[in-house]
């Protein structure tokens, strides 16, 4: 099977990556933009996603200044399938 | 007195974190698939980009088979110095609170920075003299100190900020101008600037020999801690 991991900056810690694009969007003109946060995806295939969420707290993320977030395979669209 | 560099695959201040230890003692390399610490007395997890930095830096060389003795080390009362990347692999493996960040500029810095000595009563520091300046070099893109607000005040209640940067030399948006800090038994140490770096003023700077000093002479019984 296959699974996703996003990993995101936690809220509330400066992320001074999600800024940047932010302020680029708003020089490209992209008026309305608000908050940019910046993260991970980690896309792992594997034989069963029951310790997923271990690997996320021991490896994936660091749990004190990130969240993760695990997308079952459902979602996943197969390799070279049209995304949308 | 013996100092136990480790050397992971990406270091690359080992040596002159080696030979600064050599000014004060004895000092041997750890190479990290080894599971043997060779009777050190003070192990240094030197800087570097170890394992490539892969993931966050520091993620995977904690994991290296010589960090099970250095954390088994650490939880006995063994002393050790993380610096830089050494600083966000005690991080990572636990030994220390909080976390290093991209450095809020985004940008890789590489400056001589002054440090104000916040606690001169840990093994890394009782050489210095209280609240002592110490000119000593940065250089990193992934140095911002970050903790918890409520246990950035228990880190600073507790004697656990033992290096501030110095008012304007904050080089990557550090929390409190955090540039190094302790354990609650105070016996594993972590900073971001290279002591290593800072042991002969024909190098611009000897304020880092403190640091080696003062383990030297806490080793030797010579500093009451």
């Amino acid at each position: 099977m296959r699974a996703r991991v996003l990993v995101r900056p936690k809220e509330g810690i400066l992320d001074p990556q999600g800024q940047t694009v932010q302020r680029a969007l708003k020089a490209l003109g992209f008026a309305g933009v608000r908050d940019v946060h910046v993260g991970r995806l980690i896309e792992l295939e594997l034989d069963d996603s029951e310790r997923l969420p271990e690997m996320c707290e021991r490896l994936l993320a660091n749990p004190l200044i990130e969240d993760w977030e695990i997308e079952d395979d459902h979602r996943v669209p197969d390799q070279g399938a049209e995304r949308p | 007195m013996r100092f136990g560099v480790v050397r992971f695959p990406g270091s690359c201040d080992d040596v002159d974190a080696f030979q600064a230890a050599r000014r004060v003692g004895d000092a041997v390399i750890l190479w990290h698939a080894e599971r043997d610490l060779r009777a050190a007395d003070v192990v240094v997890i030197p800087g570097g980009f170890s394992y490539g930095d892969h993931l966050r830096a520091g993620a995977i060389a904690r994991f290296a088979p010589v960090m099970g003795e250095v954390i088994e080390f650490a939880h006995e009362g063994g002393l050790v110095l993380g610096i830089c990347n050494g600083f966000q692999v005690l991080c990572e493996a636990g030994l220390l609170p909080g976390a290093l960040l991209p450095n809020v500029s985004l940008r890789f810095v590489c400056r001589q920075v002054d440090l104000e000595v916040v606690n001169n009563q840990t093994p890394f520091t009782g050489a210095c003299d209280p609240a002592e300046t110490l000119s000593i070099p940065v250089k990193h893109t992934t140095g911002r100190y970050y903790a918890p607000p409520e246990e950035l005040a228990e880190l600073s209640a507790g004697g656990q900020v033992v290096l501030r940067y110095a008012q304007g030399h904050n080089p990557n948006g550090s929390l409190e101008d955090i540039a190094g800090v302790c354990n609650e038994p105070r016996n594993v140490f972590g900073l971001m600037p290279h002591p290593e770096h800072a042991v002969d003023p024909l190098t611009g700077s000897a304020g880092g020999l403190r640091i080696f000093e003062s383990l030297r002479a806490h080793v030797d019984g010579r500093v009451a801690v």
